[in-house]
């Protein structure tokens, strides 16, 4: 066991070094939400009215801090895919390590990722004038919810990642489960303004519960769902702790599962 | 002892419809090389799956170091090394990244797996590039470095799966130089390829593998005599072709074949080089000097003709037009 934890923590490096070794990869995985933030906070932004004490961009950046987030899971896959193109994972798979280590170094390792890439994000919304009025301690324990969040996704991309077996394929299949989820939830705009099927759809999202309870830790009144009701709109926090449990609990053992038959088709 | 013994494996694919293997047998004595050798397509990919643990057979039984793969795979995983097809490496991180991190893997300290990186690096004239990323190597380089990180705990049993597919000559000549050094240490190595030049440079037994089963097995030469002795084969001006077929036909005794576009006439012989001096003494008395004469033994290539019924190549062909995109499990 505490082999196996020391197999994955050297995965992990292998996902730093790449940090250290590609830059650029950095640059990729915070250009697009940094346009997301300039675009929503200076081309949208003007006719949205939150009325919210600060502005548009302090109801935004917990959005788009989701997004983010939830958008790393494509980086998950690819990686994935890529090492089984490259026949990498059959490396691994002949190496006396414990087989659940591979999967578990990539997930922590896309996780450390994600911290540097939300610092950066929230450097990026503190320029444009998001202010987080909450205190240290909650804004700390929004980011540590926001990278398990993070985490919990990136087992989906592993799944993603060993099913689809080629880098083009992964990346449509990700996109096909990140768009719609980012964008039909309160991320961007109050459900209230959504027609009543997509505002259901919306309130039970996984990602608007998630920009809900991120909204209240960094200080924000929730404002999400006051029309319809439902119990993840009155509950954030909570359901996005379930949805958290539920995807992890489906995904890990599947995913493990998967990635020690791959080769067994 | 033998290090390596597969007995009667089947594997099939797509629910039984392929039969990469077909009740597949072979063994590796210890400290030697066997190649398998054939087309695409053969086998040759799953045999070297299932005993680097990385596929289950049907059935069959096979084991590595005398432990079965199916049984004890993490025990097994310990003693081999495998470079496959592909370069298995992370093509961002530079050369001695991937070596430390796999060594890590293999349980190393740190500063062990950097002595080793350090030294396999060396060894394989990789140290100058050895700061840079791997996306940057030749494929050449590509190849050592693999095979340097297959290397890195000294296992007893190496495999190698076409070590040289899709390498230039000069590529495939230093990957042949740096193969010939670790059978000189003594590693048991199965390798396989298409090459059969390849086989006869670098294995000690060949076996030939067609559709999943062993065709036939023995040394480079043994294979040789299976299809047949030499042949006798001169070439002359036109003018001398006439006398010179009476010639090959006195020393040789047997039916004289004439190329004519070649101007070769050639002949199969029975007593070796003694027959070729024959033939140059003849040819010196009567006055005639041959352009060209040569005592050709059978190539491996004519050996893969005679045993399947077709070349190498056009196998080759034919597996990949079956292929139509799909991953070629051979």
């Amino acid at each position: 066991m505490k082999r196996a934890l020391i197999d994955a923590l050297i995965i992990t490096r292998r996902q730093l070094l790449l940090l250290r070794r590609v830059p650029e990869v950095l640059i990729f995985s915070t250009i697009q939400p940094v346009m997301f933030v300039l675009l929503f906070r200076y081309v949208f932004g003007g006719s949205i009215t939150s009325g919210m004490p600060g502005g548009y961009v302090q109801f935004l950046m917990p959005g788009i801090f989701v997004q983010t987030v939830a958008f790393t899971l494509a980086g998950t896959a690819s990686g994935v895919a890529e090492d089984m193109t490259k026949g990498l994972i059959d490396r691994y798979r002949s190496l006396p390590i414990a087989r659940s280590a591979l999967v578990f170094g990539k997930t922590l390792g896309d996780s450390t990722l994600n911290i540097v890439v939300l610092m950066t994000m929230g450097a990026a919304g503190y320029i444009v004038g998001w202010r987080p009025t909450s205190g240290g301690v909650k804004i700390l324990l929004a980011f540590i919810f926001l990278l398990a969040f993070g985490y919990s996704l990136s087992w989906i991309g592993i799944f993603i990642g060993l099913t689809a077996k080629d880098v083009r394929t992964v990346q449509n299949m990700s996109f096909l489960v990140t768009f719609p989820l980012t964008f039909l939830s309160n991320a961007f705009a109050p459900t209230t303004g959504m027609p009543r099927a997509l505002q259901y759809f919306a309130e039970w999202n996984p990602v608007s519960t998630m920009v809900a309870a991120t909204r209240e830790l960094f200080g924000l009144q929730n404002r999400f769902g006051v029309t319809a009701g439902s119990f993840p709109s009155q509950h954030p926090l909570a359901m996005s702790f379930i949805y958290m449990f539920i995807i992890v609990l489906i995904f890990v053992p599947v995913s493990v599962n998967k990635y020690k038959n791959v080769a067994k088709k | 002892m033998k290090t390596v013994v597969v007995e009667e494996l089947v594997r099939t694919y797509d629910k039984g419809s392929v039969r990469a293997l077909d009740g597949l047998s072979l063994d590796v004595e210890e400290g030697t090389v066997l190649s398998v050798l054939g087309p695409n397509g053969a086998g040759k990919t799953t045999v070297v799956r299932i005993l680097a643990t990385l596929l289950a057979p049907d059935s069959g039984h096979a084991t590595v170091g005398g432990i079965d793969v199916i049984k004890h795979p993490e025990k097994v995983r310990e003693i081999i090394g495998l470079s496959g097809q592909y370069a298995a490496l992370d093509e961002v991180l530079t050369g001695w990244d991937n070596l430390v991190m796999f060594g890590r893997l293999y349980h190393l300290s740190k500063k062990q797996a950097e002595a080793r990186a350090e030294e396999l690096l060396e060894r394989f004239s990789l140290t100058d590039s050895s700061r840079r990323a791997i996306k940057t190597y030749s494929g050449g380089m590509r190849r050592r470095l693999d095979l340097a990180a297959s290397l890195i705990v000294k296992p007893k049993v190496l495999f190698l799966d076409e070590p040289t597919t899709g390498l230039d000559p000069r590529g495939r000549q230093e990957m042949w130089g740096v193969i010939e050094e670790l059978v000189k240490d003594g590693v048991t190595l199965l390798l396989t390829t298409q090459y059969l030049d390849e086989a006869d440079q670098l294995a000690d037994d060949i076996v030939v593998v067609d559709h999943g089963k062993v065709i036939a097995r023995g040394t480079s030469d043994a294979l040789k005599k299976q299809i047949g002795g030499e042949q006798l084969q001169v070439v002359v001006a036109q003018s001398n072709i006439a006398k010179t077929m009476e010639i090959v036909a006195q020393v040789s005794q047997a039916n004289v074949h004439l190329d004519e576009g070649l101007r070769r006439i050639s002949a199969p012989v029975t007593t070796g080089s003694s027959a070729l001096v024959d033939v140059l003494r003849l040819l010196d008395s009567s006055g005639i000097h041959p352009l060209d004469i040569a005592l050709q033994r059978p190539s491996l290539d004519d050996v893969f003709m005679s045993l399947t019924g077709h070349t190498a190549e056009e196998d080759l062909v034919i597996a990949e037009s079956k292929k139509k995109g799909k991953r070629a499990r051979s």
